[in-house]
C-alpha cells in the first residue's frame, strides 16, 4: 500500500512539472501581450505589467486584417471538412461493404499512397495550380485536400464494425447500396464523423506548408500564414506579437476544450493504422 | 442477390423513360448492383486522387531527370540531379541535420511521453486536465508555437536563460548559435509533439491486462521492475508504431526551422524539407527540387517497410 502511496505522489510531480511545461509559454504569451514594450525586457519577468495593455490588440487589428485571415481560414477549413467527410464516408463505405472486382488491389493502392511525402506531389502540384492561373486563389488550397486516404482509411474501419444484419434487412425491403450508405451508415458513424472532422479540422486550420507555397496577397492568407506575416513586419515587438498568436490560436483551442473527447478519440482511432 | 433483385423489381411501378425494347426492369437492376454504386460513390476520390496524388507521384519522379526552371523549356538530364545531389555538400549538410534532428528528436519525445503516459494511466486525480494541458501544444500551429518559442530563446529576457540562471546555469545564445540552435528547435519540437504520443501511449496502455501486474504483486515485485518487465514489454507494439510515425514526420520537419531560424544560422538547422522548398520555391530548381523529394520518399519507404516487416514477424494483422 505504501509503494502504490509513493508512486502516486511521484506521478502528480511528474505530471505537475509537465503539465506547468505545457502551461507555461501560453500563460507568458498571454500576459506578454497585455505588456508595454519595456516592460518585456524587465529582468526577472514578472507576469502582468502595471496595466493592462488592450491596446496591443487594437493595434494589431489595425494593422493586419485579423479578422480576412479568420474568415478565410474558417471558409477553407469549413468546405475542405465538409467535402472530406462526404468523400471519405463514400469511398470508406465502398471499401467496407460492396463487392466488386479489383477492390482489395484499388484499396492497396490507396493506402500504400498515406506514406508518399506531402512534398513528393507539391511539386507537380504548384506546377498544375499554375498552369490553371490558380496560384494567390483559395482554390490552390482547397482542390487538392478534397479526398483523403488517411480519412478514407479511418471511416472503412469504423463501417467495419457495423453489423451486417442491419444492411441486409434493408436490402430485402428493396434498399439500394446508397440507401443502405445513405440511411445505415451515414446515421450509424456520426461519432467517427465527428472525430474525423475535429481531426481534419485542426490539420487544415494550422496548415502552414501549402499557404506559404500558394498564397501571396495579405486579403487571402489564412491565420497561420498572416502570422508569420505579421512577424516579419513586427520583429520583436514582442506584446503586439503577442497579442497577434493569442488572436489566432484562440479558436482552435476554444474548439478543443469543447470538444476534447473528440481529438482524443481522433488520436487513438490514428494509431490503430499500426495495429 | 440477382435472384432477390427478380423477385422484387416487378412489383415496383417504373418511372422515367423505358427503353423501347429492353427489360423495363434494366435501370432498377443497376440500381441494386454494388458496383453501380461503388464506381459512382469512388468516382470523387478516383479523380482527386488520380488528379492530386497519383499523378504528381509519377511527376515528380520524371521531373527528377530533367532541369526545368518553369520559364525555359524542360531539358532531360539523366541521373545528373541525383549525382549532383551526392556532390552538393549543402545537400549533405541538411541531410545529417534531418538525421540529427530526428535521432534526437525521435528517442527522447518516445521516452518522456511514455513515462508521462504510464503516471497518467493510474487511478489519478485531475487526469482530463493533465491530458488537455499536455494536448494544448498539439493543437496550436505550429506558427503561434514558433513565435512564442523564439520569444522564450531570447538570450536577454527570455524565460529559458531565466530558469537555467536560477539554476546557476549560464544559458547559451540559443538560437543565434550555430551549436544550440538546433538543440533549441529539437526541444521546441518535442514539446509540441508529446502530448501526441502520449496519447497513443494510453491507449496502448489500456490493453495490457490487469492480471500481469497483480501476478507480479503476489510475486513481491516492486514498482520499477513491473515497468521494466511488464509495461515496456508489452508496450512493444505500441512504441513500434509511435517510433515509425515521429520519423517519418521528422524526416519532413519543415515548419519548425522555417519559422524559428530560416535554418540558419550558417544551415545549422537547415533540413531536406527547408532545402527542398528553397530549391523549388526561390530557386524555381524544379528538377533538382524533385530529386530531392524523390530522397526523402525513399528514407520514409525504408522505414515503412521496415515497419511491414516487423509486424509480420510480430504477427499483429
Amino acid at each position: 500500500m505504501k509503494q502504490i502511496r509513493v508512486f502516486k505522489v511521484t506521478a502528480h510531480l511528474v505530471l505537475l512539472a509537465g503539465a506547468l511545461t505545457m502551461i507555461l509559454p501560453f500563460i507568458w504569451t498571454v500576459s506578454t501581450s497585455l505588456k508595454q514594450l519595456k516592460e518585456v525586457f524587465v529582468f526577472p519577468p514578472t507576469l502582468f505589467g502595471e496595466r493592462i495593455q488592450w491596446e496591443n490588440y487594437l493595434q494589431i487589428s489595425e494593422r493586419f486584417p485579423f479578422d480576412i485571415y479568420f474568415l478565410n481560414s474558417l471558409k477553407i477549413t469549413i468546405i475542405v471538412v465538409i467535402a472530406q467527410l462526404i468523400t471519405s464516408s463514400m469511398a470508406g463505405f465502398v471499401f467496407a461493404r460492396l463487392r466488386f472486382r479489383y477492390r482489395e488491389l484499388l484499396f492497396g493502392l490507396y493506402l500504400a499512397t498515406m506514406m508518399v511525402p506531402a512534398q513528393v506531389v507539391m511539386i507537380p502540384n504548384f506546377i498544375i495550380m499554375r498552369h490553371y492561373n490558380l496560384i494567390d486563389t483559395h482554390y490552390s488550397l482547397i482542390l487538392p485536400a478534397l479526398v483523403s486516404a488517411f480519412g478514407t482509411f479511418l471511416l472503412r474501419q469504423f463501417f467495419l464494425t457495423i453489423p451486417a444484419s442491419l444492411e441486409d434487412a434493408a436490402k430485402i425491403d428493396g434498399c439500394t447500396p446508397f440507401g443502405v450508405y445513405w440511411r445505415i451508415f451515414v446515421p450509424l458513424s456520426k461519432p467517427a464523423m465527428a472525430t474525423l472532422g475535429v481531426f481534419v479540422f485542426m490539420g487544415i486550420w494550422n496548415d502552414f506548408l501549402a499557404p506559404l507555397v500558394y498564397i501571396n496577397s495579405q486579403m487571402k492568407m489564412t491565420l497561420p500564414l498572416g502570422l508569420a506575416s505579421m512577424q516579419g513586419m513586427y520583429g520583436t515587438d514582442w506584446p503586439v506579437l503577442m497579442a497577434g498568436t493569442v488572436i489566432s490560436i484562440i479558436p482552435l483551442i476554444t474548439i478543443f476544450l469543447l470538444a476534447q473527447d473528440f481529438f482524443i478519440k481522433g488520436v487513438t482511432l490514428s494509431g490503430l493504422k499500426g495495429e | 442477390m440477382n435472384a432477390e433483385n427478380r423477385l422484387t423489381a416487378p412489383s415496383v411501378p417504373m418511372r422515367g423513360p423505358t427503353p423501347v425494347s429492353g427489360k423495363p426492369s434494366k435501370l432498377k437492376k443497376l440500381l441494386h448492383k454494388d458496383g453501380t454504386w461503388a464506381f459512382l460513390l469512388l468516382l470523387p476520390n478516383i479523380l482527386g486522387f488520380l488528379a492530386f496524388t497519383l499523378i504528381p507521384v509519377f511527376a515528380s519522379f520524371a521531373l527528377s531527370f530533367t532541369a526545368w526552371d518553369m520559364l525555359s523549356p524542360m531539358q532531360w538530364v539523366g541521373l545528373s540531379n541525383y549525382t549532383q545531389l551526392a556532390n552538393d555538400e549543402t545537400f549533405i549538410k541538411v541531410f545529417w541535420n534531418t538525421i540529427y534532428f530526428a535521432g534526437v528528436s525521435v528517442p527522447a519525445g518516445i521516452v518522456i511521453s511514455l513515462f508521462l503516459a504510464v503516471a497518467l494511466d493510474q487511478n489519478i486525480r485531475f487526469k482530463k486536465f493533465y491530458r488537455a494541458a499536455f494536448f494544448l501544444p498539439v493543437v496550436s500551429s505550429m506558427v503561434a508555437v514558433a513565435v512564442v518559442w523564439q520569444f522564450i530563446y531570447n538570450p536577454e529576457y527570455g524565460m529559458m536563460n531565466f530558469f537555467l540562471d536560477k539554476i546557476g546555469i549560464r544559458g547559451p545564445d540559443w538560437l543565434t548559435s550555430t551549436v544550440w540552435a538546433m538543440p533549441a528547435v529539437i526541444i521546441t519540437s518535442v514539446w509540441k509533439n508529446l502530448g501526441f504520443n502520449m496519447l497513443i501511449y494510453l491507449a496502448g496502455l489500456q490493453g495490457i491486462s490487469e492480471d500481469y501486474y497483480e501476478a507480479a504483486d503476489i510475486d513481491g515485485a516492486r514498482w520499477h521492475q513491473k515497468f521494466l518487465f511488464i509495461t515496456v514489454p508489452l508496450l512493444s507494439p505500441t512504441t513500434f508504431f509511435v517510433t515509425v510515425m515521429s520519423f517519418i514526420s521528422s524526416f519532413q520537419v519543415f515548419d519548425t526551422v522555417f519559422l524559428m531560424t530560416q535554418g540558419g544560422p550558417a544551415r545549422s538547422t537547415s533540413v531536406i524539407v527547408h532545402y527542398l522548398y528553397e530549391n523549388a520555391f526561390k530557386y524555381f530548381s524544379m528538377g533538382y527540387a524533385s530529386a530531392m523529394a524523390y530522397i526523402l520518399f525513399f528514407m520514409v519507404l525504408v522505414i515503412t517497410l521496415i515497419q511491414f516487416w516487423r509486424q509480420q514477424k510480430w504477427g499483429i494483422h
